[in-house]
């Protein structure tokens, strides 16, 4: 209600217990090489989306771990799956094939066509 | 184990607080807003105790408010700090008892600032005296009030008339306590208990009978935050916190808040009054919201004060549930009577009456 | 070749050197202020990085001061010392007068106190506790909560105490990072339903073999690192812990129910050590611990001809360090009985 000239607002806290998971877990369960992920980067220096876009597939890992879907649904449709990534993971994720796998999850578990 | 382990870190944060007199400086909104809580410390200290506390009429706000919101300069708040402590010396005291929050928090960060910068405190002892001619002495010894009631709590809890117990079930009441962020978040060797566990309020309640509950955004901000409050576009972020600090504490159905700063009293009291107008939400039991009193209007209902000369009438939640659950008598025909028996107009829609 | 030394502090690096200027021929007096030998190996059930149980190291050093060159002075202290000349008069607690050509302290480490960070209520909220207390559970075989239920999701604070300016130590403790993975695999081995989040600042793996093991409690443990200090510990209705913390990978506030958390407490040059440090004068360094007389070729060597030092009291160091560190300063001393001090 916009009756004083403000409004409440949500607190931009992740709320991990509240959070939904089945994402992140549907994810390593078909990738497990995703739990090696140490959020160095590697993936988005060399990524040509991120290098013109807001799209980072670090911050993306990051965000799936913590159930933050809702930011992650729209941002990992800009991915354009070729595969530079996973040629300089240091951990050896197969970072492509987590995209990959997110995209069904999504589709799966929240009917959402990425 | 909780209490121990508390009561370790409050024998590590025992700070010096004088007995008698006092050289008393007045908050700026405390006096409209919550007008029977200095009222009480003066009598209580001056005709209970039978202390010295000394009031000065040239003293001025310390622009605190303007500090913080960008309009004050530092230079200039310490020349008037220092003109406060120069009244303080000319009247012949040493003790410095501060009513607000914001102000103890300015004097505190201005007696550390040329403590560790003395090129400062010349610059302003050379400000003061060009401006006014005159000069000024460091105080031997300050405490904010609620130091001060701190230290007389078992002499008002001996005198007790009204403990914080429910009358009818003989349970004790449910304090939140809330300290002001300026008390000791920024030098928590100046407050009673330090500032992760202050013991200043909740030592009050548990003196009194109440038992004090801990919840998780217990040491989260009131809302205030001076410039986020001053402009109005703002507000819905200082109104944002204070939600989120009551949506916290409801689930332990809190009797009453008890706080010891001047802004935190007013916005924990009246943003209550506008998320319950823009939500529909209050957080309170039964539908009502929940108290919020200063610890001299506490001490007072304690006392047995009548709760109409404390001023709780001028709460935008009004305390009607706690005076019934601690069985004080009050009289619905002379709240809102002055003193002389007069009739003054009735608000409408309160909170809790 | 003959002399006497006397060794102060009976952990694993005065029970290593003691062994092994025995076996050189000194004759050594080892001075430990508790009852027991073995210091803070004690109080570990399982040692990082292949979780051998601290046991055997401890049954390997007693086997190393099973020698005739060796005096033990066990529940006794050292007072202060005096230097005559090129002899060393050591005054005991009880009275006693001891006599050496050398000196060598390995007066160790205390364990941060964790209390002392306020905002973890360690000692106020039961089911906060430090990596120590966790290591006797480990001994003892029961995890578990003050009210006796099994723990199901824990957190672990790296850094409590270490490259903390506000607690005065700006110094990394070394140890503790992989002391969390290490105890998070054993949390998980042991309650196998519970969820392990460690809450770090970076993660510090520098040591042998300590990286493999971070990568196997990610791959094969499912443990989750949140890049990120704990800086405020409360309890909710349902008397859970509620912690916040920043999640710096996301850029973004973090607040998580646990049911237990455990604390990673760094080391602190030791109480004993800084009384000894103040009555002869040593020099200790930014980080309190012993300043050694040279950082590359004199880490055992103090400002003091014939004093040494080894182990933890000079640096925070594994057990292994501490094993390597004992027996250079034995190298050291040596040198210095057969050429310096004649």
């Amino acid at each position: 209600m916009e009756k004083f000239g403000f409004t409440l607002t949500k607190a931009r806290v992740i709320d991990y217990d509240r959070n939904d998971h089945s994402i992140v877990d549907f994810i390593m369960e078909r990738e497990p090489s995703f739990k090696a992920c140490i959020e160095c980067g590697c993936c988005s220096a060399t990524c040509t989306t991120g290098n013109f876009t807001g799209f980072s597939l670090r911050e993306i890992n990051v965000l799936l771990k913590r159930g933050e879907n809702d930011q992650v649904r729209k941002k990992i449709k800009k991915c354009m799956l070729c595969g530079k990534c996973s040629l300089v993971c240091p951990r050896g994720v197969n970072t492509r094939n987590v995209v990959f796998v997110a995209k069904q999850a999504f589709q799966k578990f929240d009917n959402y066509a990425v | 184990m909780e209490n121990e382990g508390k009561k370790k870190i409050w024998s590590e944060y025992q700070k010096e607080i004088a007995n008698d007199h006092f050289f008393y400086v007045r908050s700026c909104i405390r006096q409209s807003f919550y007008p029977g809580s200095e009222q009480f410390f003066l009598d209580f200290m001056r005709n209970v105790l039978g202390k010295d506390v000394y009031e000065n009429p040239s003293h001025t706000t310390c622009t605190g408010i303007g500090y913080h919101g960008d309009i004050v300069p530092l230079s200039t708040i310490m020349t008037i700090v220092a003109r406060h402590f120069a009244l303080m010396k000319e009247s012949g005291y040493k003790n410095i008892a501060i009513s607000c929050v914001t102000s103890f928090g300015i004097y505190t960060e201005i007696l550390e600032t040329w403590k560790h910068f003395p090129d400062e405190l010349a610059k302003t002892r050379e400000y003061l005296f060009k401006a006014t001619g005159r000069e000024f002495d460091i105080p031997e010894n300050m405490a904010h009030t609620s130091d001060i009631i701190y230290k007389f709590r078992n002499e008002i809890a001996a005198k007790a008339k009204n403990l914080l117990i429910d009358k009818k079930t003989g349970e004790p009441l449910k304090v939140v306590e809330h300290i002001g962020c300026h008390y000791a978040k920024m030098f928590p060797k100046f407050g009673v208990g330090g500032a992760e566990f202050p013991h200043v309020l909740s030592g009050m309640a548990e003196a009194w009978g109440g038992e004090v509950i801990d919840y998780p955004e217990r040491r989260h901000c009131c809302g205030f935050g001076f410039r986020q409050y001053l402009v109005q576009a703002n507000r819905g972020y200082s109104i944002s916190n204070t939600a989120k600090k009551f949506s916290s504490m409801m689930p332990y159905k809190p009797d009453l808040v008890l706080t010891n700063c001047p802004g935190c009293n007013m916005f924990m009291d009246k943003w209550q009054y506008t998320i319950k107008e823009m939500e529909g939400t209050a957080y309170g039991t039964n539908g009502d919201s929940i108290p919020v009193l200063t610890y001299e209007e506490l001490a007072g209902l304690v006392m047995g004060y009548n709760p109409w000369d404390l001023g709780l009438q001028f709460h935008m939640v009004q305390s009607e549930p706690l005076l019934r659950r601690m069985g004080v008598d009050f009289s619905r025909e002379d709240k809102f009577k002055t003193k002389d028996g007069r009739q003054m107009p009735v608000p409408e829609n309160l909170i809790n009456a | 070749m003959t002399g006497s030394v006397v060794v102060v502090g009976g952990g694993t690096a005065g029970m290593e050197a003691a062994g092994q200027l025995a076996k050189a021929g000194l004759s050594v007096t080892l001075i430990e202020k508790e009852k027991y030998l073995g210091g803070h190996l004690r109080e570990w059930h399982h040692l990082f990085p292949d979780r051998r149980p601290g046991d055997e190291v401890l049954s390997y050093l007693k086997n190393q001061i099973i020698h005739n060159n060796i005096r033990l002075l066990t529940g006794e202290g050292v007072e202060g010392f005096q230097k005559r000349g090129n002899d060393f008069i050591i005054n005991t607690r009880s009275g006693d007068v001891v006599k050496a050509d050398a000196v060598l302290l390995t007066t160790g480490f205390d364990l941060f106190r964790s209390e002392r960070k306020e905002e973890y209520g360690y000692g106020i909220y039961d089911n906060v506790i430090t990596s120590s207390d966790l290591e006797e559970m480990f001994h003892s075989g029961e995890i578990m909560m003050k009210n006796g239920e099994k723990p199901e999701k824990i957190g672990i604070v790296h850094c409590v105490g270490s490259r903390d300016e506000k607690v005065g130590n700006l110094y990394c403790s070394k140890l503790c990072c992989v002391t969390a993975v290490k105890q998070a695999i054993e949390l998980k081995e042991a309650l196998n339903k519970c969820k392990v989040f460690c809450f770090y600042m970076d993660m510090r793996m520098g040591g042998a073999l300590y990286e493999e093991l971070y990568r196997e409690a990610q791959e094969k443990y499912g443990i989750t690192f949140i890049r990120g200090k704990v800086s405020e510990v409360g309890v909710n209705f349902s008397k859970r812990l509620v912690i916040k913390a920043e999640d710096t990978l996301a850029g973004r506030p973090l607040k998580m129910e646990l049911d237990l958390l455990v604390l990673m407490a760094g080391m602190e040059m030791s109480a004993e050590g800084l009384k000894l440090a103040e009555a002869g004068k040593l020099e200790i360094g930014e980080n309190r611990f012993f300043a050694a007389s040279d950082n590359h070729f004199g880490s055992n060597k103090s400002n003091l001809k014939g004093l040494f030092y080894a182990g933890t009291c000079t640096a925070p160091m594994n057990i292994t360090e501490t094993i390597s560190h004992a027996r250079s300063a034995v190298s050291d001393i040596i040198n210095y009985m057969n050429s310096d001090r004649k």
